[in-house]
């Protein structure tokens, strides 16, 4: 019988691959997946048909046009399309780029898909959910004392969501203390995360970058120079996304609130501070977490998103309505602030994802405080094993801040690798697929040449390190012994090499069944 | 079948290994000082990149050392549709090649040379053709350049394959090589050559559609005319970062030139030093200006009729420095420069400044002197 070889580093993998049609080409006229049952008599007596009493102008005019097609039909393509993707649970999950993904224990995934969890409605009545507000409750004291701060709300669907409503907080804030045409300035770094400029930008405030100085931390002179009467708030990354910690951010607080102006934290890359530093103490009045990605649950992109957004007690005021509130009692919707005049409105329906704050809670509860500091000491350390075996290999860099380690994430250059064999970062992205690995180019701005953005958390193993060590040295010595083996790469992956030049031609590309339809028959 | 338009300079870089700084009206003494050609080796690095296509594509190109040598050599088919009679290649050859390349219709054309070759090009084709250029001089301070020989036969089939939809134009610029001989450093710009856009800023998907150089452009000048003041003067320097404030206006402008607005009407174009200082003589007034891309200097290169004096007018609070982010990149961290021949202003102008990158956007940017 033939031996395994229980010695390998780089991983033999192949995907799936399924002739598989989009379920709309599935449907067949007629096809029935699962026939709802009428209600019973009885019940129908009792309470009515549940149809009647929907008001006339709710009625859809037309039936939705859904594809018609069989349960064990749609099992089957949900299934071949799961083999075809690179999830999560199957590859070490290290390249997402500036996006923390870790592991998610099962055990917080059973309580988020948990009957009380998914039959709950909002709109019950406060005395049938007081289960969910009390973990809604008590999973906002817990970020309080991670953050310093001294209200929540779960409301805003997600970080970028989360930053929208630190900025429309920024704004209520100064029109409040009548300043709202003066301060119309928001600062921020360049390798802050791209929403930090963006969300305020779309409410019409004017965006000032700050680059790094010579050390590669965000340039000090410069933000002097940018801090004005006119600075409405300061939002930042910390450590941004190159994983630089900014040792002096208490001072650009400080600076801001000289001129009257408010400090935003985006600890979207809190993953490795936590237990560690406090957005209070550096001098923030709001801070908002990504409940998914930080605290367990996937990636927003591949689950439900939350950010948390916490603000001082001056701010309290401004935030989104209703707050969750505990009189000794009961837990119930506080929507004192729902009748200010200062409240900036609801960012989203109700509460947010309820399940993941639930998770957060378990994920909470499960390592207390010491557990929550040792998950950031073991995703910095990680880390840094990472950046210290990487960087002995001739061809990877990591600009700024020279010698020093990095928090919990690094942007790497390849820009060396490139210059001796012409392969790019977006070619190891394609290769790395061929060993079951994601690698995902999200380094915006594009100012480091070539990056690769590394970001382990404290989930990997070092056996799952150094796979991805071992993947990675194979691939650039493929890049230097034969480089023409990446003209077509991925090679074991469902998808072969995919023509992009069309990815930002919105007459090339469909966004759903309906769009797609019409763009062909235009054609 | 696609035709690939091919001009070699070959006497392009032949100063710089004898230690003349270039090859402007020198030649003969570089070959007395046993100067040899560089510019045909580096075109064959760069078509060897190109050999994949050899079924594909036709080198439309001059006889000789103009380009038909090194393309049957590296075993193109070639078809040579300028004979150059005279043996010592001139300036006139290179454009009157380039001349005929244009009439040619070729899909892309690749040259080979330095800032004197580029200029030839410029003047022959303008914006009517796509070029990359092979860097084969001793000066390149032309952004139509590759990094590299390799890197230009890489961009070359990335255009070819119609893997590049997109064109930008870039800065012609060359210096005064008699001047650097002497140890002055005194660069010009000529003009704006079209080469293929490479898409460094759309490599990720986290960014989605990210902004084409052009529409950033765009975007910083709707943020200019939007915010342009009443009864204010304002000097719109030169160069395809300011051009679309002009353009969004709808008045006559002039690329390399300095234009003065007022109100959003025209008062006059391509003014001089004495003219603009004439023009703003106790009036307020603002100006813009980009800086030159690569090199990064915002007054004393392609811009001289912003002179110390009219910087002065003007007052340092009231210069709005316009780059995309694209531009800012190009500089890798270094500093802006400035060199406005009056070194009390230069030390004035030194420190931080907002840059407007785009639509209600800015960068506090670092000015040296």
């Amino acid at each position: 019988m033939k031996r395994i070889n229980r010695n390998y580093k780089v991983r033999n993998f192949h995907q799936a691959k399924w002739d598989e049609p989009i379920i709309f080409e599935l449907s067949k006229k007629g096809e029935r997946g699962v026939l709802v049952p009428q209600a019973e008599e009885k019940i129908v007596a009792l309470v009515g048909d549940g149809v009647s009493k929907i008001p006339q102008g709710m009625f859809r005019k037309e039936l939705p046009k859904l594809p018609e097609i069989s349960q064990p039909r749609v099992l089957r393509h949900y299934m071949r399309l799961s083999q075809m993707t690179l999830g999560a649970d199957v590859n070490v999950e290290i390249g997402q780029g500036t996006c923390t993904v870790k592991y998610s224990p099962k055990v917080n995934e059973q309580l988020g898909k948990m009957p009380e969890m998914t039959e709950v409605h909002p709109l019950q009545h406060e005395s049938t959910v007081q289960g969910i507000l009390e973990i809604m409750y008590k999973t906002e004291l817990c970020m309080r004392e991670i953050s310093g701060m001294d209200r929540f709300t779960f409301q805003p669907g997600g970080g970028s969501q989360a930053i929208m409503t630190m900025a429309a907080v920024v704004r209520a804030y100064h029109k409040a203390n009548g300043n709202a045409d003066k301060k119309d300035e928001i600062i921020t770094t360049i390798y802050s995360h791209p929403s930090d400029a963006a969300a305020p930008a779309l409410m019409g405030y004017k965006i000032i970058y700050i680059h790094p100085d010579e050390n590669g931390y965000p340039d000090f002179e410069a933000f002097k120079e940018a801090v004005s009467e006119r600075t409405a708030a300061f939002i930042v990354a910390n450590p941004e996304d190159t994983g630089v910690y900014n040792k002096r951010v208490q001072e650009f607080t400080r600076m801001v609130h000289e001129k009257g102006g408010l400090c935003c934290y985006d600890q979207a890359n809190a993953n490795g501070l936590l237990g560690v530093t406090r957005a209070r103490e550096a001098g923030f009045d709001m801070c908002h977490f990504n409940l998914h990605k930080t605290f367990s649950t996937p990636h927003g992109c591949g689950g439900p998103a939350t950010g948390a957004m916490g603000v001082t007690k001056q701010l309290e005021k401004f935030m989104p309505a209703p707050l969750i509130d505990f009189d000794g009692e009961k837990y119930f919707l506080n929507e004192d602030i729902t009748n200010n005049p200062y409240t900036i409105g609801k960012v989203r329906a109700f509460n947010g994802v309820a399940p993941v704050v639930m998770k957060t809670y378990a994920w909470i509860m499960n390592l207390g405080a010491e557990g929550l500091y040792e998950a950031a000491k073991i995703a910095v350390l990680n880390n840094n094993y990472l950046f210290k075996k990487l960087m002995a290999l001739d061809c990877v860099d990591a600009p700024y801040i020279k010698g020093k380690q990095r928090i919990e994430q690094v942007r790497y250059t390849l820009e060396k690798l490139t210059e001796d064999t012409g392969i790019k970062t977006e070619d190891i992205q394609r290769r790395m697929m061929d060993f079951g690995m994601h690698y995902w180019c999200s380094h915006h701005p594009y100012y480091v040449p070539e990056p690769m953005t590394l970001e382990p958390t404290e989930t990997p193993s070092k056996e799952d390190l150094d796979e991805y060590i071992a993947t990675l040295e194979h691939i650039f010595k493929e890049a230097y012994e034969t480089p023409e083996k990446f003209k077509n790469a991925p090679y074991c992956s469902s998808c072969h090499r995919v023509d992009e030049s069309g990815m930002d031609d919105p007459n090339e590309w469909a966004i759903s069944w309906r769009s797609y339809l019409k763009k062909s028959i235009a054609e | 079948m696609k035709k690939l338009g091919l001009i070699i300079n070959p006497i392009a870089g032949m100063g710089g290994r004898v230690g003349l700084k270039g090859t402007d009206g020198v030649v003969d003494q570089a070959i007395k000082l046993g100067a040899l050609p560089q510019a045909p080796n580096r075109t064959e690095m760069s078509l060897k990149v190109l050999s994949d296509l050899k079924e594909k594509i036709e080198i439309v190109t001059c006889s000789g050392d103009m380009g038909e040598n090194e393309a049957k050599k590296c075993g193109f088919k070639t078809r040579v549709v300028l004979e150059i009679k005279n043996r010592n290649t001139n300036q006139q050859d290179t454009i009157i090649a380039a001349k005929k390349l244009l009439e040619e219709d070729v899909d892309l054309l690749l040259f080979a040379g330095g800032d004197g070759t580029a200029r030839d090009i410029y003047e022959a084709v303008g914006d009517k053709m796509t070029v990359v250029g092979i860097p084969a001089g001793v000066k390149i301070h032309s952004a139509v350049y590759a990094s590299s020989p390799q890197k230009a036969g890489d961009l070359a089939v990335l255009y070819l394959q119609d893997n590049v939809p997109k064109v930008q134009e870039v800065e012609v610029m060359d210096i005064d090589e008699e001047a650097f001989r002497n140890g002055i450093v005194k660069t010009r710009l000529y003009g704006y050559l079209k080469i293929p856009y490479e898409k460094r800023f759309l490599q990720g998907k986290k960014s989605g559609s990210v902004m084409s150089d052009q529409a950033a452009q765009r975007a910083i000048g709707f943020d200019i005319v939007d915010n342009m003041e009443k009864n204010v003067y304002y000097i719109i320097g030169p160069g395809s970062t300011t051009r679309p404030i002009m353009e969004i206006l709808e008045i006559p402008f002039t690329l390399l030139g300095v234009d003065l607005v007022y109100n959003k009407k025209l008062v006059k174009k391509d003014l001089t030093e004495k003219e603009l200082l004439g023009e703003i003589e106790n009036r307020p007034v603002k100006l813009v200006v980009t800086p030159i891309g690569g090199q990064g200097y915002i007054f004393g290169r392609g811009n001289q009729q912003i002179s110390p004096d009219v910087i002065r007018k003007v007052g340092k609070k009231n210069i709005i420095v316009v780059a995309t982010k694209q531009k800012l990149s190009s500089l890798e961290g270094r500093p802006f420069l400035v060199d406005t021949g009056d070194e009390r202003l230069d030390e004035e102008l030194r420190g931080y400044i907002r840059v407007t990158s785009g639509y209600k956007e800015l960068v506090m940017y670092k000015v040296n002197a």
